[in-house]
């Protein structure tokens, strides 16, 4: 049987071998954390500590404001001994605490309770937006939010994302390897939330231990389905991965919600299962430490706010020759400007990348139309076009190629044989013309 | 904070952080590589007047494009190939005894006009090679269809001159075209090899068809403008091939002629799929090679020339732009052709 999948997509070599044997592993405690108080799509969270204030693991240290937001907590017990500006990741400036980690890990609060399955789904609901869970796959995008449709647009399906399509990357298969359980008691809790009755996990095919992990662990759902998906990327892009799993198409422009369906990813699922049943707030996360510019890669269990300096250093440091170091994937992560910025929600992994294999800006040739990006842009656009109008600055005309389709994968970039910086004319020109 | 590691310079630039390792000059080097079988049969059935004309060619194509980009202050881009592919595709559409100055004008006039002076690789409205061929063609009407007959040796400097088996067919009709060569089968099979008169790199059927399963199985050009254009010239021969000459008749062309002689096979496979001068989208480059094949039978059938392939891949090329405007993508989820399906349980 032909495996699931959508049209076009590339084949990029996935480079999982370097970190996919890898037991997930806690990280030493860090001395001191770094906790930015926007770590998701929305708001920022209002500041509810002070410094000098002693804060306890799992403490909020940042309330929402507004529906689209999310809490913040601590992630150490110990002393807050600054806030102030601190960078992102992508450069970005943001508000932050930083808390001295007096090592006592002590609890907030923290407490058992094996029958969450028979809280309603409003109280579920309510777990899941105290713990401050945000969409763990990149986006951040507030989980309640996603988990409140309405009216007017019924959902009948959860997808749980488990393509892990980006190259390099392996923290959801860990996962899903070594707590497949968790992973379907998440699944079973967004489903009770929503009052659905049909939840899927879409797997990359490359991942055949975990499809079976999965299987087994999902073994007595009835309503649970695990799907093997074609090895492509962007396979785990919303759209791409509905289109896979229940063959809808979500209109352009629109939401998976308007064809019913609500996705989450493998490391949401987990945290929405801890704060179900423990009340426990996203504090930490697995992050995948790869690259071949890193001594040892790893997957790591770490504290939201450790720095990205520290993990390179538990995975025995940089090798001499790094020219990169990406947060997230190599097809959509950011760039880091320096090493001294958190590990924040949507961190799935950091990257490092030597020198050969980084393709200077520079050294870009014209468009020969070859129509490679054409073939293989997976929401079907004019990657050429796009990129060609933006670079002679014609970017209203941008739009009658669908511009604000794009959702950046970066596919058309990788395949252009003239290493045209397509993306990069992409978002020039979402930056100058208005929807 | 810990100390940012200065001694690690970091490069920040825009996702994706991975490419693919193809470049357009590995693409260029790969379909001039993918000539040379073709290349080969000629020098083999032409002797050494015809290697020198294909140098020359290339030679004067590389030269141009240095001088141009050189003159203008522009980056030097000759290592990527085009010139180079240009100037082969040139000379092998060059008949073999042509003066030494046919390739070098035929050259110019591809690289510089043609390709240069509408913006460099990438902009070029028409095939370079095919403007330098018509131009010479327009311009030496003589030089350019004195055909040699192949020798298939290097000995007979002095070949006699022939026509071409489309010229036959098109001046004296099929029964002809079977005394000089005998019977169907000689005929098929001298087409197949090479063994006629025509221009230096289209005689053999064979050698093109090894450099375009090459193209195919890399996937540098793809099934939809050849078969598009071969299938649609089949055809159109096939139905009114047979109806010139005394007692014609509809469906009684011989398409198989039609497809292995003149720039067929060299132009379905190696001209009509330029990258730059051919529709991007797929679907369109269905509709242009059945353009081309058409026009093709046009010419050949109702033409004033023997051969058609040459301006029907050129007039075709103003329809590109139009053609990938037609025939624009599909977004993703624009038609609600694909219908929520029932989920299976
Ligand atoms: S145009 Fe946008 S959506 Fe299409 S391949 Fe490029 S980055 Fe991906
Ligand atoms: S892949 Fe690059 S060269 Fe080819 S059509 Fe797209 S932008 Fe142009």
């Amino acid at each position: 049987m032909a495996l699931a999948t959508f049209k076009g997509g590339i084949h990029p070599p996935d480079k999982k071998e370097l970190s996919k044997e890898k037991i997930i592993s806690t990280t030493k405690p860090p001395k001191r954390v770094v906790i930015p108080l926007v770590q998701h799509i929305g708001a920022p969270c209002k500041l509810s500590v002070s410094v000098g204030q002693e804060v306890k693991k799992g403490e909020a240290i940042g309330t929402p404001e507004g529906f689209v937001s999310a809490p913040v907590h601590s992630s150490v017990s110990g002393k807050v001994i600054a806030i102030g500006e601190f960078p992102l990741a992508t450069g970005r400036m943001v508000t932050s605490v930083v808390i001295e980690n007096d090592g006592k890990e002590e609890w907030a609060s923290l407490k058992d309770n094996p029958d969450y399955m028979k809280l309603s789904p409003d109280e579920l609901k309510g777990k899941v937006k105290d713990a401050g869970i945000v969409g763990m796959g990149g986006a951040a995008f507030p989980a309640h939010v996603k988990l409140s449709p309405p009216k007017e647009k019924p959902v009948d399906v959860v997808i749980l994302n488990g393509a892990e399509c980006e190259p390099y990357l392996t923290a959801d298969y860990r996962l899903m390897l070594e707590r497949p359980q968790d992973v379907v008691e998440g699944l079973k809790i967004l489903m009770r939330i929503l009052g659905v009755n049909k939840g899927f996990i879409g797997i990359e095919n490359n991942k055949p231990d975990a499809v079976e992990a999965m299987k087994k662990a999902a073994s007595g759902e009835g309503n649970i389905q695990i799907c093997a998906l074609e090895v492509k990327y962007p396979q785990g892009a919303e759209k791409m991965l509905i289109r896979a799993t229940v063959g809808r198409e979500v209109p352009p422009r629109g939401l998976p919600m308007d064809v019913g369906v609500v996705v989450q990813n493998i490391g949401t699922a987990v945290a929405i299962y801890e704060a179900a049943r423990y009340g426990k707030p996203l504090i930490e996360r697995i992050v995948t430490v790869t690259g071949e510019g890193i001594k040892e890669p790893k997957n790591l269990m770490v504290k939201i706010g450790t720095l990205v300096s520290d993990l390179i250093e538990e995975c025995g440091g940089l090798k001499s020759e790094v020219a990169k170091v990406v947060s997230g994937g190599p097809m959509m992560g950011f760039a880091m400007y320096s090493l001294d910025v958190p590990v924040t929600k949507g961190t799935s992994g950091v990257l490092v990348l030597p020198e050969e294999g980084v393709i200077h800006a520079e050294d870009f040739g014209p468009c020969i139309r070859c129509g490679r990006c054409i073939d293989i842009c997976p929401m079907g656009l004019m990657p050429s076009m796009l990129s060609v109008l933006s670079e002679r600055g014609f970017y209203e005309e941008t739009k009658d190629y669908n511009l604000f389709d794009c959702f950046e994968c970066g596919s058309c970039t990788y395949v252009c044989p003239s290493k045209r910086p397509i993306v990069q004319l992409i978002r020039l020109a979402k930056s100058l013309v208005k929807p | 904070m810990a100390e940012i590691k200065k001694e690690h310079q970091l490069i920040v630039s825009v996702s994706p952080h991975i490419k693919s390792e193809e470049t357009t000059s590995r693409i260029m080097w790969s379909v001039t590589a993918s000539l040379l079988p073709a290349t080969i049969m000629g020098a083999y059935f032409f002797g050494p007047r015809a290697i020198f004309t294909v140098a020359i060619s290339i030679i004067a194509a590389v030269l141009s494009e240095y001088i141009f980009q050189k003159a203008l202050n522009r980056k030097i881009a000759v290592s990527d190939g085009s010139a180079v592919l240009t100037g082969l595709l040139l000379g092998m559409n060059l008949p073999p005894s042509v003066p030494f100055y046919i390739p070098i004008i035929g050259s110019f006039v591809a690289i510089i006009i043609t390709k240069q002076l509408f913006g460099g690789l990438g902009f070029n409205v028409f095939n370079p090679a095919l403007i330098g061929r018509a131009f010479l063609l327009i311009s030496f009407p003589k030089l350019m269809t004195i055909w040699k007959e192949p020798t298939a040796a290097f000995v007979h400097l002095d070949a006699k001159t022939t026509a071409t088996p489309l010229g036959i067919l098109k001046e004296e009709g099929v029964a002809k075209l079977m005394e000089v060569f005998g019977d169907k089968i000689n005929l098929y099979t001298q087409l197949f090899v090479g063994h006629r008169a025509g221009s230096i790199g289209e005689t053999s059927a064979i050698a093109l068809l090894i450099g375009a399963a090459f193209l195919l199985y890399r996937g540098y050009i793809s099934w939809h403008i050849p078969a598009s254009f071969l299938g649609t010239a089949a055809v159109i021969a096939w139905i009114f091939g047979g109806l010139s000459g005394k007692g014609g008749a509809l469906f009684a062309g011989d398409p198989i002629v039609h497809l292995l002689s003149g720039g067929m096979l060299l132009g379905a496979f190696f001209m009509a799929t330029d990258y730059v001068t051919c529709p991007s989208v797929k679907k369109g480059q269905i509709l242009f090679g059945i353009g081309c094949g058409f026009l093709t039978m046009l010419i050949r059938l109702k033409g004033g020339y023997p051969e058609g392939v040459m301006f029907a891949i050129l007039i075709i090329n103003c329809f590109s732009p139009l053609i990938d405007r037609g025939f624009k993508t599909r977004v993703f989820g624009a038609i609600k052709e694909t219908k929520a399906k029932e989920i299976k349980k």
